[in-house]
């Protein structure tokens, strides 16, 4: 009995050392960021990394908004917003035949789309590249739109489809006996059902968009037509040697996906795993 | 009578393609245009020498594939992949899957731990490593700090060739290790209470309650959970990009930054179009065979 106790107990403290153990890596790297991005160059240097700031230096944070912070940020916004409604839409579409109709092609289409969430982007990057350019969109904001929505398109609809399986054909067969045709089926019954799921995706592909940047570095080449990921790179090209302003930047784009977390937590954590449903 | 049954039943069907075919059809053409097209053009390009600017393209035959089966670089940039992939699934499910139990056991006042141990997920992958590639920097990073507290020197992590690629793992294994946590939690909650209720009245500790019910019924999704890692690491890019370029020499080059490179930064795009194509084909090779492993078990089952 006395040895039962005992190991319980040793496992009790081994599991309290490992929690805080963990605890202390997560948030490290956050306090180096947060704490230097408060100090003078030269502060930093001298008394370093870890020492307190000698007081709320936020001359860092005013150059960062008088760069091109906001307009990184604004066209992360747009670009964010257009594709995720774009994508939202035709995703669901795209789901209701698939998860309701009686058709031969429905699994080997259904099948395919999903085979291509193991494809990498990479081997999309050059021909994308290319278009954009004979396209003319090429180092614009719009060059990003397509591609975000296409490499989002296979999970979506697989997230889609199994929840719209879940919605009982009842309702459905209840608006087609009432006389809805399939189109007003699909906008009036499966759309507003499907809400839960779309906004699961929703938070899902824009924490994957908002943070993209193989697509954005590649497509855009001026500071004014990027996104927020690639902000760090111009600041960084100004500022090199300067590290609180580069922990300043990054701590500005940390900051919204926080606000996030902090409004929508158990939404955000559930529609950030959504990729992870099993498969 | 009967014909008029049969043509019902066809114009029905018929309905019902022409609906499909409306609804599939946005989703198809921008898969098209964006996916189906862009592969068959990388190994159509990986054909031929370009630059990417100028109008002169000369074929060259399989020699740009030639050149990537001889070339070291490339199956170093796999063997990397191989070492991250491997190490992934050996650091962060694991770690995950203990934290989700201490969270899982703790009750409600691990809630906060369950918080603070989610937020290096909400970073992206760029500011990640940018702010790893200085909080690791020989001069004023973090363990350089922590060196300096015991009267050592600065250490170098990153630009020594030895130990570049598991530092690099480390901080993925950082940024990852909260999703295959919440991934854990997740498989934790659809236990039934009543199974852990029926194991704790029948006498079993925490241990045995994790050792001989939970960790067997996690399983599958510590499978998927596996599967998911795999296909990211394989794919792996933008941090380590950001964090070392590939280098010290080629001792984080991944399949990805090669192809980046040689693409973008040298502008070969021929032979940048052999590496995605190169690249592409490992992974779906070691995707079907994983699937394979996994639906055999299924079958076992």
């Amino acid at each position: 009995m006395n040895a039962i106790t005992l190991r319980s107990r040793v496992c009790r403290i081994v599991a309290v050392i490992f929690g805080i153990f963990w605890t202390v890596i997560s948030l490290l790297p956050f306090l180096f960021m947060g704490l230097n991005s408060f100090k003078e160059k030269f502060e930093m240097m001298t008394k370093g990394v870890f020492a307190l700031p000698d007081g709320f230096y936020l001359e860092n944070y005013k150059a960062v908004f008088q760069g091109n912070f906001f307009r990184f940020f604004f066209n992360s916004v747009v670009v964010l917003a257009v594709s995720l409604l774009i994508l939202l839409f035709i995703a669901a579409c795209a789901s209701y035949p698939l998860s309701r109709f009686k058709f031969k092609l429905a699994s080997p289409i259904y099948a395919l789309i999903v085979a291509c969430m193991s494809i990498p982007i990479h081997i999309t990057l050059i021909p994308v590249f290319k278009m954009s350019k004979n396209m003319g969109i090429y180092d614009s904001i719009w060059a990003l739109i397509g591609p975000y929505i296409a490499t989002a398109i296979p999970i979506s609809v697989f997230i889609l489809t199994s929840f719209m399986r879940e919605i009982p054909k009842e309702i459905e067969e209840a608006a087609q006996i009432d006389g809805c045709s399939r189109y007003a089926t699909f906008f009036r019954v499966m759309l507003p059902l499907s809400k839960p799921g779309l906004a699961t995706l929703a938070i899902y592909n824009g924490v994957n968009m908002w943070n993209e940047f193989s697509f954005a570095y590649t497509l855009t080449q001026s500071s004014a037509n990027r996104t927020l990921p690639l902000a760090v790179w111009e600041f960084q090209g100004q500022y090199s040697m300067n590290m609180p302003m580069i922990m300043s930047v990054l701590t500005l784009t940390v900051i919204p996906m926080i606000l996030l977390f902090i409004f929508a937590q158990d939404k955000l954590v559930k529609g950030m795993t959504a990729g992870a449903v099993k498969g | 009578m009967e014909k008029g049954v049969i043509s019902l039943a066809a114009r029905r069907k018929r309905e019902i393609h022409t609906a499909a075919i409306m609804f599939l059809l946005p989703v198809a053409v921008l898969m098209a245009i964006y996916i189906f097209y862009p592969i068959i053009d990388t190994f159509i390009t990986s054909f031929y020498k370009w630059n990417g600017i100028s109008a002169d393209k000369s074929m060259v035959g399989f020699r740009n594939w030639a050149k990537l089966i001889a070339d070291q670089n490339f199956w170093t940039a796999f063997k990397n992949n191989i070492v991250v992939m491997v190490l992934s699934i050996c650091i962060q499910i694991p770690i995950g899957l203990a934290l989700a139990t201490l969270i899982d056991f703790g009750g409600k006042r691990m809630t906060i731990f369950k918080v603070l141990w989610f937020i290096p997920l909400l970073m992206s992958s760029v500011a990640i490593g940018f702010l790893f590639t200085y909080a690791l920097a020989t001069n004023g990073g973090i363990f350089s700090a922590i060196s300096q507290l015991f009267g050592r020197g600065n250490i170098d992590l990153l630009g020594n060739p030895n130990t570049a690629l598991f530092t690099v793992i480390g901080v993925i294994a950082w940024q990852f290790t909260p999703f295959y946590m919440v991934y854990c939690m997740a498989a934790y909650s659809n236990i039934s209470t009543d199974v852990y209720e029926a194991a704790i009245i029948d006498g079993a500790n925490k241990g045995q309650y994790f050792r001989k019910i939970a960790f067997p019924l996690l399983t599958p999704s510590l499978k998927s959970a596996a599967i998911l890692s795999m296909v990211g690491s394989l794919k792996y890019f933008d941090l380590v990009y950001v964090m070392t370029n590939g280098g010290p020499g080629t001792s984080t080059e991944l399949m990805a930054t090669y192809m980046y490179k040689q693409s973008f930064v040298k502008f070969n795009m021929g032979y940048g179009s052999a590496v995605a194509g190169g690249m592409f084909i490992l992974i779906t090779v070691v995707s079907l065979l994983t699937m394979k492993l996994l639906n055999r078990d299924r079958g076992r089952e």
